[in-house]
């Protein structure tokens, strides 16, 4: 796929990548061998009829590829960016036995982009009302696809968001490079215009509890999908110095308040020289490639495990190495080292094995005693996960959380929780995970959801669980 | 949209302190003692902590009362009666710890901190307390709130830095003149600069009066997901946002907190300079 000049954006937010042209798409479109049972639609989330969409696009039939996508995901320009196909559909495509497989998500985001390129989506029409009111708490990718299920059931939705744009993770932490805002903002607009509300600027929990929406403002039920945005530090000394950001907060200043425009925006951010960014998943290359995109001219990754660990995407890394990022694998911080006036001026780290596998599956990173270093740094951003944000458990005594603050459901499958008409989905479930998994989340709530209105069926979170399958005699 | 149904200015003189009537019905239904709201005073602009200094669940309305020290608040303290702030968000953080304590409670507030304190105050009265309050300024003329808290409050003490008004010298000598003079203290709230309510929990440590400082650090988001707001209390992080904004002060990091607070001074005086000679989103205002 066509991308800017890495030298070029590694200065830049404009996006990375350019997209294919449609002579392109049609070449690519054309490998695909429209396998009977395809195995591809089975790795993806959310069962995108991907053989139809490629199989349209061979046709020239653009309408009928985004509408044959947004049977199941309402989400395709988002989500032709920012999914891991190659560990989802790509990883199952046939094609991809011998050579390499089918760029799925670049046609995804191929006809996404026709689709936007053609001016105002055509909206579906509108289905018969059934009179039953769902608030959806939470405005990311898994709101956002529960929202839109559920719109086009025939029930009233209401979006409640904290901030006061909504898209979630897609607008305050993916950066304009990645995912432009202006494809988020077209996504919401999209679900207001199929009938939708939107209440910004409403912390659920706060404003209102998940209690008084459903007792007093009378929401038949409730779509919980507020993520796990609370950000982990990395409990080493030094970490409350200044210069020490949590990735949400520098990603955050950056993508949502536009910081990288300071002071022609108002909220500012420091164009720090030496950045260091600890982690490896994907939050982690957005920020190093933030903090490149603003100046530094030492953006590293410090991350304990080694380059086959990495837990980002692989284009992402790619990415990030043509631009200049500098990966310190095998290396973990131990002591953000301050000056008088209280600012970063260094990162005391110490080089690490791996050993022996461990529950993850991957190699146990081991510390080499005595190998202590120090890195001349002035910034620290830890990106090294996120948990759940107390307010709802603060709030909702009737509903169960675990004991790391997630929301206990049923399965995955009905995401219901123990409090009867609410419902649960994505990060808050399960830990911090993909867009696209929390996406599927929305998509089996909003059935879910869509089914209890209808059927009012609870489940009974005391009763004993059901006694193990006895494995069948040989 | 949240329209501006009074303004008051309580100090004319730069930088101002201005007075908003807000209808927020949904806000100040949800409203308890020592809660802030996260308000936007211009649509692209930052998002400014400010904690709320009344609220009428009848009317549906709060005050907010700032000082214009920065672009943002002189961004704020623009909008006249009748406009509207793009954004506010709330009632954000945990409310204040409010019981009969056993001894009178002392709320402490210093300057523009008289504000926030008034509801802790009229909260504290509400559930029994005996409430002494000692408010702090400068000058005479920075004096806010004093008829209200006399209001909320059994006593009102007052100091000011020169003198102008009430006693000279500052809050902590008043308290400690309470305290050394025999009133049984219960509890001490204290709101204000981070010097002030650092050398207030001074005061009262010895004491062991539990003491709690409701702190105003940098924040983004103000629902716990950025962290910038971040500050030691008893060797752990805790969030004020989420944890707080109320602390065991004499268990903070007040030499910590007044550093993170400094993080943005060069860009702060950047913006309010461009913001005087009405560049960025000042011109929008």
């Amino acid at each position: 796929m066509p991308e800017q000049n890495a030298k070029v954006r590694a200065k830049n937010f404009q996006q990375v990548t350019t997209g294919y042209t449609e002579e392109m798409a049609q070449l690519e479109a054309q490998r695909c061998l429209q396998c009977k049972k395809p195995t591809c639609t089975i790795g993806c989330p959310v069962s995108v009829p991907i053989p139809e969409f490629i199989k349209a696009i061979t046709e020239k039939d653009y309408a009928k590829a985004v509408a044959a996508i947004k049977r199941t995901n309402l989400l395709p320009a988002v989500c032709g960016r920012v999914c891991p196909q190659e560990m989802q559909c790509e990883s199952k495509c046939v094609v991809g036995k011998k050579n390499e497989p089918v760029a799925i998500g670049r046609l995804e985001r191929f006809v996404a982009d026709w689709e936007a390129s053609q001016g105002a989506a055509p909206v579906p029409p509108t289905p018969k009302k059934t009179g039953k009111k769902v608030a959806v708490v939470g405005t990311g990718p898994g709101g956002l696809i529960c929202a839109g299920y559920l719109i086009q059931k025939g029930h009233d939705v209401t979006m409640f968001e904290a901030l006061h744009k909504a898209g979630g993770v897609l607008v305050y932490g993916i950066p304009e490079f990645r995912l432009p805002k202006a494809i988020v903002q077209r996504e919401v607009d999209y679900l207001i215009k199929l009938g939708c509300q939107l209440k910004t600027d409403f912390v659920v929990g706060k404003t209102r509890t998940i209690g008084q929406l459903m007792d007093e403002d009378k929401f038949d039920a409730v779509y919980i999908g507020v993520g796990a945005g609370l950000p982990w530090f990395m409990d080493v000394p030094g970490e409350n110095l200044n210069g020490v950001y949590s990735a949400n907060e520098y990603l955050t200043r950056n993508n949502l308040m536009k910081a990288f425009e300071f002071p022609n925006a108002d909220t500012p951010i420091k164009r720090h020289k030496n950045v260091a960014v600890v982690g490896g998943g994907n939050v982690a290359m957005d920020s190093v490639r933030t903090a490149l995109r603003l100046g530094a001219d030492n953006a590293y990754i410090v991350y304990r495990r080694g380059m086959e660990e990495l837990p980002a995407r692989k284009e992402e890394i790619e990415h990030a190495q043509h631009e200049g990022v500098q990966f310190k694998i095998l290396t973990a911080p131990v002591k953000v080292i301050g000056n008088k006036d209280g600012w970063v001026e260094g990162l005391e780290c110490v080089e690490m094995e791996l050993g022996e596998p461990d529950a993850s599956g991957r190699r146990r990173p081991i510390e080499k005693k005595g190998s202590n270093f120090v890195m001349k740094i002035d910034a620290v951003i830890p990106a090294i996960g996120t948990g759940a944000n107390p307010l709802l458990a603060m709030t909702t005594p009737d509903m169960q959380f675990n004991k790391r603050g997630y929301i206990v459901t049923e399965n995955p499958q009905t995401g219901r929780t123990t409090k009867k008409g609410v419902f649960a989905g994505g990060d808050i479930v399960t830990g911090a995970a993909t867009v696209i998994s929390a996406a599927g989340a929305g998509r089996q709530a909003g059935m879910a959801i869509d089914k209890y209105l209808s059927d009012g069926e609870w489940w009974d979170p005391n009763a004993p669980p059901p006694p193990a399958a006895v494995p069948a005699a040989k | 949209m949240f329209e501006i149904l009074e303004k008051k200015v309580w100090l004319p003189e730069e930088p101002r302190i201005v007075e908003f009537l807000v209808k927020a019905p949904e806000i100040a239904r949800a409203h308890r003692a020592g809660q802030f709201v996260i308000v936007i005073p211009v649509e692209g602009g930052e998002r400014i902590p400010l904690t709320i200094a009344d609220s009428d669940a009848k009317a549906g309305t709060i005050s907010l009362v700032f000082q214009e020290v920065g672009a943002s608040t002189m961004l704020l303290g623009r909008l006249e009666k009748g406009q509207t702030i793009p954004h506010v968000a709330g009632p954000l953080g945990k409310p204040t710890h409010i019981e009969k304590f056993d001894g009178a409670v002392v709320c402490v507030g210093g300057g523009i901190g008289v504000a926030p304190i008034h509801p802790i105050a009229k909260a504290m009265k509400a559930a029994g307390n005996h409430v002494i309050s000692i408010l702090g300024a400068r000058s005479k003329n920075l004096m806010i709130y004093e008829e209200r808290m006399k209001t909320a409050s059994h006593e009102v003490k007052i100091t000011t830095d020169d003198g102008s008004y009430g006693a000279k010298g500052f809050v902590t000598d008043a308290l400690k003149g309470l305290i050394d003079g025999g009133t049984k203290v219960g509890c001490a709230v204290v709101i204000g600069p981070p010097i002030m309510m650092k050398f207030t929990c001074k005061v009262t440590e010895p004491y062991k009066i539990p003491t709690f400082a409701s702190l105003n650090t940098i924040m983004v988001d103000g629902t716990g997901m950025c962290g910038a707001c971040r500050v030691t209390v008893g060797g752990k992080t805790k969030f004020v946002c989420v944890d707080g904004p109320e602390f065991d002060g004499h268990a903070v990091d007040f030499d910590e907190m007044m550093a993170r607070q400094r993080q943005y001074l060069p860009e702060e005086k950047l913006a309010k300079d461009r913001c005087a000679s009405g560049r960025g989103t000042c011109q929008t205002v």
